[in-house]
């Protein structure tokens, strides 16, 4: 801190927060993710009731469910993820924007679950790096949310700054 | 129409061709001797016998037995409540049947599933592709040669299988006389 | 009232004629679009905002569950039938057990019988519920969906103290059900009984006369009788065609002639018939439910056949016989003798069929699964050409279709 007009005021003291950037950043990140609802088989409809009346995803700060992925970032993968619509699932994740996370929910999702078969892809981390797997088949709405805020204190951790400032090579 | 009545109109109309195997839990079937000759007996039982909805349509693989394939037609008359079934095998080497989408339109996505599962072509059908898997992929998963796990394939638009992990399983048990060979064992394919 | 489906039919045909190829454009829809309820995709060709081609694409959800059935025994392919319309799994799990029921000759005693129809009746009531509330929502009115979820939340309450899960139940075995009614089973569903039909009244209320409800669902997606018989169309949107079938009062089931209940039908087959089709089936259902509660009998749940249902645990601990059969049950599965047989259930798509072929032993040889969603999905190319891409999501909608069940 230099001198000058930025260094300490006694007089705006009480309206100022002292924060790191990267946990500033972080906090408003984890708070308002829009979760792109990747709604493939029997967990959409655990994740619709989620979003519902009597689960509120909203208290989480998610409720804003976008069908563009250009809008989202974060994805939850809810379903069986075939091997005709795992390209397509992946095609959707690339275009979403960075930062981006990835919620594989169910049993499906994760390893395949009870589909040991030639149309099964088992698992969807074969293709996307997930982030947080949520158990069962289909968890109920509350693990989705015990999910959802797995994934805020990852995010709450996560220094996103560290690559912009950092000190050029000499 | 009861069965004998039944019967006899087939047997006028089609001499030796259709066979009726006793009844099992009160369903009627008919066996039509020739593949070939399936949807003019099809036709006839719309036309003339009042069977006018296609309720589904099956592909069977029996494996290691000839003619190898079956198919199986569920009938329903409205009128009548009545159900019916027919069915026909067809051989492995020349496994194409005349297509039935001319006489009821809902045959066409039966026909084009038993095509992409069994490998069974239909003669006439206006659109055949595969319905289930994409166009493309190279076996047919419900033959009975076909593994569970399926098999590792790529394809040159990018779709792409690999075998799933069974670790041995999936037991089952075969019938069998006696009890030692009735035990699970992992299946392989026959 | 014109013959409106040819009327459009004949519209396409003509844009058809009058368009060269080079002016269509082919705009691609789903397999993850809102509109479409899961993974189907559309290839719509389209003529300004007029559909003159449309081409469905399924399949995106085919998971291999007839090769599965094929690998297993009887019971343990119970868990896949939840997954196939995962909106109404219990109706899934009886029509399951029924169909291999037919296979074996069994019949279910009064009680378990009478409890196959309650669990019948709450899945058309889930699944209804979720049908108009989706419907609503894709025609732009979000408050219903938010309403009708709310009941069945309340109703995921009452099967999750039956089966212990929300949807995915497992509940039937080959010859019965896993358990008995839970304690303050019964007066729960009474209360819940009590509660729907206000409930469903407030959605007739905000939907039914609704103008723009309306203008989006009359006369649009219209089905002609002939059509539905031949592309082979079942359950609601059959009846919304005007024709009066259902298999629970065609071919009764699980004692459903001792029950007084009317079958709801259209007139026009629109996709406002086929909502209000659904709406009326709701009230039937609690109809239906009343009356089964009031005449619950006593006795088994289950067929009493000790070499085809698991025995009580207690004699399996203290009887050799019992161990037994409880041993070969659960290695070998139920002996099935060899045949074949095609069992249609009304359930609340339309017509869910099993045909099994049984080569003997506790293994299906081939297990096919008609399901209603694959069949009613065939008509649209025939339906969607010639109306507006904005009616697209009305009549899917209206269809109410399940991508597990079609793709199987």
């Amino acid at each position: 801190m230099g001198t000058g007009e930025y260094s300490y005021n006694s007089k705006v003291e009480g309206n100022v927060v002292l924060t790191q950037l990267d946990s500033a950043i972080a906090w408003i990140r984890k708070n308002s993710l829009w979760p792109m609802p990747m709604g493939l088989a029997c967990c959409a409809i655990e994740m619709m009731a989620a979003a519902c009346s009597r689960f509120d995803i909203a208290r989480f700060g998610a409720e804003v469910m976008r069908f563009s992925p250009r809008q989202a970032d974060l994805l939850i993968v809810s379903g069986t993820v075939t091997y005709k619509m795992a390209l397509a699932v992946k095609r959707i994740y690339d275009q979403m924007p960075s930062p981006k996370w990835v919620i594989a929910m169910g049993a499906c999702a994760s390893t395949g679950g009870m589909y040991r078969s030639y149309a099964v892809l088992q698992g969807i981390d074969r293709l996307l790096p997930v982030d947080v797997y949520i158990s069962g088949c289909p968890p109920r709405p509350e693990a989705l949310l015990d999910g959802l805020m797995k994934l805020q204190s990852k995010i709450e951790r996560t220094a996103s700054t560290r690559g912009i400032f950092r000190a050029a090579p000499a | 129409m009861n069965r004998q009545n039944l019967k006899a109109r087939l047997d006028a109309e089609f001499p030796g061709l259709v066979e009726m195997p006793p009844e099992f839990r009160g369903e009627t079937t008919l066996v039509v001797g020739n593949a070939g000759r399936l949807p003019e007996v099809l036709r006839f039982l719309e036309r003339e016998c009042a069977f006018d909805y296609l309720i589904d349509i099956s592909g069977v693989d029996h494996m290691n037995e000839t003619p190898r394939f079956e198919l199986v037609y569920e009938l329903y008359s409205y009128g009548a409540s009545q159900h019916l079934r027919a069915k026909a095998r067809v051989p492995e080497e020349s496994a194409e049947v005349p297509s039935a989408c001319d006489i009821w339109p809902t045959a066409n996505w039966h026909e084009r599933e038993i095509f992409d599962m069994m490998g069974i072509r239909f003669a006439g059908h206006p659109d055949l592709r595969r319905i289930l898997m994409w166009d493309g992929y190279p076996h047919h998963p419900l033959r009975k040669d076909f593994p569970l796990e399926g098999l590792p394939c790529e394809t040159p638009d990018g779709h792409f299988t690999q075998a799933a992990p069974m670790d041995g399983g999936p037991f089952v048990t075969r019938p069998a006389e006696l009890a030692h060979q009735r035990e699970p064992r992992s299946k392989s394919p026959l | 009232m014109p013959d409106l489906a040819e009327r459009f039919a004949r519209h396409a045909e003509a844009y058809n004629a009058s368009c060269p190829e080079a002016e269509r454009l082919v705009l691609n829809v789903g397999p993850s679009h809102p509109t479409t309820h899961g993974v189907l995709r559309l290839v719509l060709e389209l003529d300004g905002e007029t559909i003159v081609r449309a081409e469905p694409d399924i399949g995106y959800l085919h998971r291999g569950d007839e090769k599965i059935a094929e690998n297993m025994t009887y019971n343990q392919f119970v868990p896949y039938t939840d997954r196939l319309d995962y909106i109404a799994p219990l109706a899934n799990n009886v029509a399951y057990a029924l169909a291999v029921e037919k296979l074996l000759g069994w019949e279910l005693p009064p009680r378990g019988q009478a409890i196959r129809v309650i669990c019948c009746e709450m899945a058309r009531i889930s699944s209804h519920l979720l049908g108009v509330g989706c419907f609503g929502m894709d025609c732009g009115a979000m408050t219903v969906f938010l309403y009708t979820f709310t009941e069945r939340e309340t109703l995921y309450n009452l099967i999750e103290m039956l089966t212990g899960a929300r949807f995915t139940t497992a509940y039937t075995r080959i010859g019965g059900m896993t358990r008995d009614l839970p304690d303050g089973f019964v007066p729960g569903l009474r209360k819940f009984l009590d509660a729907l039909p206000a409930r469903i009244d407030e959605v007739d209320r905000l939907l039914s006369r609704n103008r723009i409800f309306v203008d989006r669902t009359k006369d649009v997606g219209v089905i002609s009788k002939d059509d539905a018989v031949a592309f082979g169309l079942s359950g609601p949107n059959f009846r919304a065609c005007g024709i009066e079938f259902d298999l629970r009062r065609r071919h009764p089931y699980l004692g459903y002639e001792k029950y007084d209940f009317e079958i709801p039908v259209g007139s026009v087959g629109d996709c406002y018939d086929r909502y209000y089709c659904r709406l009326q089936e709701i009230r039937e259902s609690v109809k239906i439910l009343t009356q089964v509660l009031d005449s619950l009998p006593d006795g088994p749940i289950c067929v009493q056949d000790r070499k085809g249902v698991l025995p009580p645990k207690d004699r399996v601990l203290t009887s050799m016989e019992e161990l037994i059969h409880q041993f070969m049950l659960v290695t070998a599965g139920i002996d099935a003798p060899p045949g074949e047989i095609y069992f249609g259930h009304e359930n609340p798509k339309g017509e869910l069929g099993f045909y099994i072929c049984s080569k003997g032993g506790g293994v299906p040889y081939r297990l096919k699964i008609r399901s209603p969603s694959f069949v009613n999905l065939s008509i649209l190319p025939k339906l969607l050409s010639g109306h507006m891409i904005a009616d697209v999501a009305a009549i899917l909608g209206s269809l109410d279709f399940v991508m597990g069940e079609s793709d199987r």
